[in-house]
């Protein structure tokens, strides 16, 4: 039978919010760029992967991990600025389908290309001295690389919140995800605005690989599974509410973080459980708006 | 191919499938591969009835192929049924069933949000079967699917060889399409359409708009576990991944390429996406590199989808 | 570029695609054999290796003369670790290149989906995937060979091990699908008959690496050994995770199965001190002549030794040419009968024979050990042999036990 003590809970919590911070990263980037932009971005997962091989390749480049942290994430925000200019602006005003496949063939790509460059076996590379050791948490050893990154993606959030709502920008960004054709009515160029909220949000998406890389290991198909759960916080959390992602992401986190210790054969099902109830009690998800997207 | 040309076959759709599958095999690289793309076509087929037709995305149709799969393979291989046509029916019913369950429960919401709950349904089907390994096989898939004859009165016609299972197979679909052509061109028909296009208007014109919703559903799920069951006993053997998402996404892919919302588009969309897959895959280990660099392409340049470029969106969205 | 253009350029494109390849002017008379593995996916770099074993087989037969003097040639084709597809490039392989032995797959799964069809096309079928079902009913065949280990054999042999040197308090960790759980049932059984203790058993869902919600548990269980049945890319996270937890201090860790490509990747810091069982590893051509002859001339031809995974393909195609020369002909009954009635082999680690029942090679497997990173020789020289387990028709389920006479 399952040992339920205090401490064993309390472990399975730090966990479980380790798993959901990095749940959250892609689902507020997923959110931002379907709530504005109206694309499904099936190439999520492959952005994530790309954050975790950059990340090992800055590593080698310069032996320096904060480098990595802060370079990777760049690196793919930029590649994400490549990829709404040149081959998602094209479908705007099509077919909401188009994205889609778009985005699902340019992870295909990505995917491959990731192997060619950097091999099929896929790479490591491991947190600095610093964070390898597991720290006294008083119920538990703990990684303290684990501790890092839910401090990491805590700040991140943290600025990103005051981006958003604090700045003229942030506003446009907001307004932009409710109701695209006001904000166009006012005579907001929303191009640009598009090309940066892609960024943010393939930036978001390389943090959260770059954070993850030293946790799991560096794999050409790190993201295809990943991508499915961020869609599900995403639809949990209801499209175009980022409180709402960073809700469910955690929620989702700390179920399946405590599935796995209680049914651990259930845990890779519990993400869809979660979801399939929480839409039929709420039909559009914890935080969303009905009539959005509908 | 001219749009004209093209517009002359979407006038006589059953015929013109008839005659250009009736000589695929041969224009085919392989057989298999022909009766491959003529199976996917109706799983395609099926998927598209729900989405072009009836404008109601399904993230989750792999459901429905596999129930059709593992009702054939379960019925020949662990209930003992011993006809083909026993299986197969069984396939059908296990499908149909299924998606009148998970449509009830998933068309009480729109959009994206039907999309996830029937990509959580399937999910879950998944699971299952997974675990219930004793029946079903488990990850291993469910094997031992005895090869049958195709017995009608005073004939049994062996399936074993790759020509007689490809016409078999023809028969079936064919049979299928032309069914799928009546719904189309009937009352219910126009009724879909006109839901898909407005569905709040449908409402407002004094039609049963859930009813019809739910029974397009299951005609698509019926045609999807058709497809499901010919390809059990195409293989006699069931992989687990016919239930998983990945199939799921594959069909999406398949009619997207070829025209959501026109007949042929879904066949067109199975053919292509098939027959590069095996022919790249052959030429060169980095193949998924040029499919989805050639999927972009095609997004680009057709929005449409191939067929749906084709006909000048007669039928299109 | 517009549209109709683009797509009449496609259209052209893909018409060349489907020319049938036996258009093509091609030799008829070299003895074909298809190798459907995954080449792309996951486990590709195995393939890989798979593959290169394959290849240096294949130029030995032929820089001899061939086969009945007929050149031999293998046809590889990317299965994608799919069992619908490897069935789909069997049949296509049959069916269009008409091959007429097949050699392959590297999945339980797949290389099952590829057993049903060579079985319907009465083509012989040499597997080199771990599986406890390819040699047992129903899906064993007098066509179906198997030549590379199986979870019962490989955890009965570490497991024996393990009890007998290492401790008999275990906690397990496996992956929950067909291979995991087989490990985890023989190894549960080889601790019960070694008088030992089981302290938990741990599944997770295959691909989805997160351990660290059970290590405290198992960290306060206090196992003299921890054994992981945790395949691929997912052994390199479960290890990374515990030595974070500073277990590999705490007990000792073993692992059924190693597989040499991962090894490298996950690097000798991680590795060190890992046991693990394994059916090849180079250095030990050191004692055994047959495979100092094949590490060289793997080198030679590759630049690198021989890998696990490489010497399954090299063997599975040296053993087809040994039975088309037995039998003195191509038909996939005669050459089956052949190697049954000629069962004993050796081409690359000593003595290997079929078990008439049911077409399982045995073979000679090895405990290793990862090396302590500053005594690592070269890229390759990761491991120490710790152990040779030999051939052992019991290391398996009797022909009773499978449903075989």
């Amino acid at each position: 039978m399952v040992d339920l003590s205090l401490a064993t809970l309390m472990t399975q919590l730090f966990t479980g919010l380790v798993l959901g911070m990095i749940f959250v990263l892609l689902a507020v980037g997923l959110s931002l760029i379907f709530g504005l932009l109206t694309v499904v971005n099936f190439a999520h997962g492959s952005l994530y992967m790309l954050g975790a091989y950059f990340g090992f390749f800055l590593f080698g480049l310069t032996g320096n991990f904060w480098v990595s942290l802060v370079g990777a994430p760049l690196m793919v925000g930029s590649f994400g600025l490549l990829v709404e200019r040149f081959l998602v602006r094209p479908l705007y005003g099509r077919s909401i389908d188009d994205p889609l496949l778009l985005t699902f063939g340019l992870s295909l790509v990505l995917i491959e290309a990731a192997r060619l460059v950097w091999g099929k076996i896929g790479v490591t590379f491991d947190p600095p001295r610093e964070l390898g050791q597991a720290v006294n948490l008083g119920f538990t050893l703990f990684p303290a690389y684990r501790l890092f990154v839910i401090g990491v993606t805590a700040a991140v959030l943290v600025a990103l919140w005051l981006f958003l709502s604090r700045t003229d920008l942030g506003l446009v960004i907001r307004a932009g995800s409710r109701d695209p054709l006001m904000v166009q009515a006012l005579g907001i160029d929303l191009g640009r605005i598009r090309l940066l909220v892609f960024g943010i949000g393939a930036l978001l998406a390389g943090l959260a690989g770059v954070l993850a890389g030293p946790m799991r290991g560096v794999y050409a198909e790190m993201g295809v599974t990943v991508v499915i759960e961020a869609f599900v916080v995403v639809v949990v959390g209801g499209m175009g509410s980022l409180a709402g992602a960073v809700l469910a992401g955690l929620m989702i986190g700390e179920v399946v973080g405590l599935t796995t210790l209680v049914a651990p054969k259930l845990s890779e099902i519990m993400v869809f459980i979660v979801m399939a109830v929480v839409l039929l009690v709420r039909p559009s998800g914890l935080l969303g708006e009905a009539g959005l997207l509908e | 191919m001219t749009p004209r040309f093209a517009s002359r076959i979407g006038a006589h759709p059953v015929l013109a499938f008839l005659v250009f599958f009736g000589v695929f095999p041969f224009l085919a690289p392989y057989k298999a591969l022909a009766t491959q793309v003529l199976i996917y076509g109706l799983f395609a087929v099926g998927f598209n009835l729900l989405y072009g037709y009836t404008g109601l995305l399904s993230f989750g149709h792999a459901a429905y192929f596999g129930l059709g799969a593992y009702g054939a393979g379960i019925a020949l291989a662990k209930l003992g049924v011993g006809s083909v046509w026993g299986g197969l029916g069984l396939g059908l019913v296990a499908a149909a069933t299924g998606g009148a369950l998970i449509g009830f429960l998933c068309l009480r919401r729109r959009g994206i949000y039907f999309a996830m709950l029937t990509l959580a349904f399937a999910q879950l089907l998944y699971f299952v079967v997974f675990h219930l390994a004793d029946l079903t096989g488990g990850d291993d898939g469910l094997r031992g699917i005895p090869q049958l004859p195709a017995r009608l009165p005073g004939l049994a016609l062996s399936l074993d060889g790759s020509l007689a299972f490809y016409y078999f197979a023809l028969a079936l679909v064919g049979l299928a399409v032309v069914g799928l052509r009546r719904v189309l061109d009937s009352p219910f028909g126009a009724v879909l359409q006109a839901i898909r296009e407005n569905g709040d208007r449908a409402v407002a014109c004094g039609y049963d708009v859930n009813r019809v919703r739910l029974l397009s559903f299951v005609f698509s799920a019926a045609l999807a576990g058709l497809a499901g069951g010919l390809e059990a006993l195409r293989l006699t053997v069931i992989p687990i991944e016919s239930l998983y998402w990945t199939t799921s996404g594959q069909v999406v892919m398949m009619t997207l390429l070829g025209g959501a919302g026109t007949f042929f588009g879904p066949f067109v969309g199975a053919a292509t996406y098939l027959v590069l897959e095996d022919r790249l895959s052959v030429l060169t280990e980095s193949w998924p590199l040029v499919i989805g660099a050639i999927f972009m392409a095609f997004v680009l340049f057709l929005p449409k989808g191939i067929w749906g470029t084709l006909t000048g969106g007669i039928h299109g969205r | 570029m517009d549209r109709r253009s683009f797509l009449a350029a496609t259209a052209a494109g893909a018409a060349a695609l489907s020319v049938p390849t036996s258009l093509r002017a091609q030799t008829r008379e070299a003895i074909r054999v298809g190798f459907p593995l995954p080449l792309t996916g996951p486990f590709s770099a195995l393939a890989n290796d798979l593959q290169r074993g394959a290849t240096l087989a294949v130029e030995e037969v032929n820089a001899r003369g061939g086969v009945l003097g007929r050149r031999m040639e293998v046809l590889f084709r990317d299965d994608q670790l799919k069992p619908a597809v490897g069935a789909q490039r069997t049949k296509e392989l049959i069916e269009n290149e008409k091959v007429q032995f097949v050699v392959g797959g590297l999945a339980a799964h797949v290389q099952m989906a590829i057993n049903e069809q060579t079985k319907k096309s009465r083509v012989l079928f040499i597997s080199v995937s771990q599986s406890d079902e390819i040699s047992a009913r129903p899906d064993t065949s007098p066509l179906t060979f198997h030549e590379a280990l199986n979870p019962t054999i490989t955890c009965r042999a570490v497991g024996s091990w393990v009890a007998q040197n290492l401790g008999t308090r275990w906690w397990i960790v496996y992956a929950d699908y067909a291979w995991g759980k087989q490990c985890n049932a023989v190894l549960t059984d080889v601790l019960a008959k070694h008088g030992g203790t089981l302290l938990g058993a741990t599944p997770y869902p295959l691909g989805n690496a997160e351990f660290v919600a059970h290590l405290p548990k198992i960290q306060a269980a206090k196992p003299d050994v921890l054994l992981s049945a945790t395949p691929g890319a997912d052994n390199i996270a479960f290890l990374k995770q515990v030595t974070s937890f500073g277990m590999k201090k705490q007990m000792r860790i073993a692992q059924p199965l190693q597989w040499m490509p991962v090894t490298k990747e996950g690097g000798p810091d991680l590795y060190a001190g890992i046991y693990a069982g394994i059916n090849f590893y180079w250095e030990v051509e050191e004692t055994i002549p047959s495979a100092r002859r094949y590490v060289a001339a793997f080198r030679q031809r590759f630049g690198t030794p021989p890998l696990d995974y490489s010497s399954y393909g090299y063997s599975g195609i040296l053993e087809l040419a040994r039975g088309v020369e037995l039998a003195k002909s191509t038909d996939s009954d005669a050459v089956a009968t052949a190697l049954r009635a000629h069962p004993e082999y050796d081409h690359y680690k000593g003595k290997q024979w079929w078990r008439g029942c049911d077409n399982k090679s045995f073979q000679d497997l090895w405990i290793i050990r990862g090396r302590e990173p500053d005594k690592v020789r070269g890229e390759w020289g990761l491991l120490d042999v710790v152990n040779r387990v030999p051939a052992d028709e019991h290391l398996d389920r009797s022909c009773a036990e499978k449903g075989l006479a």
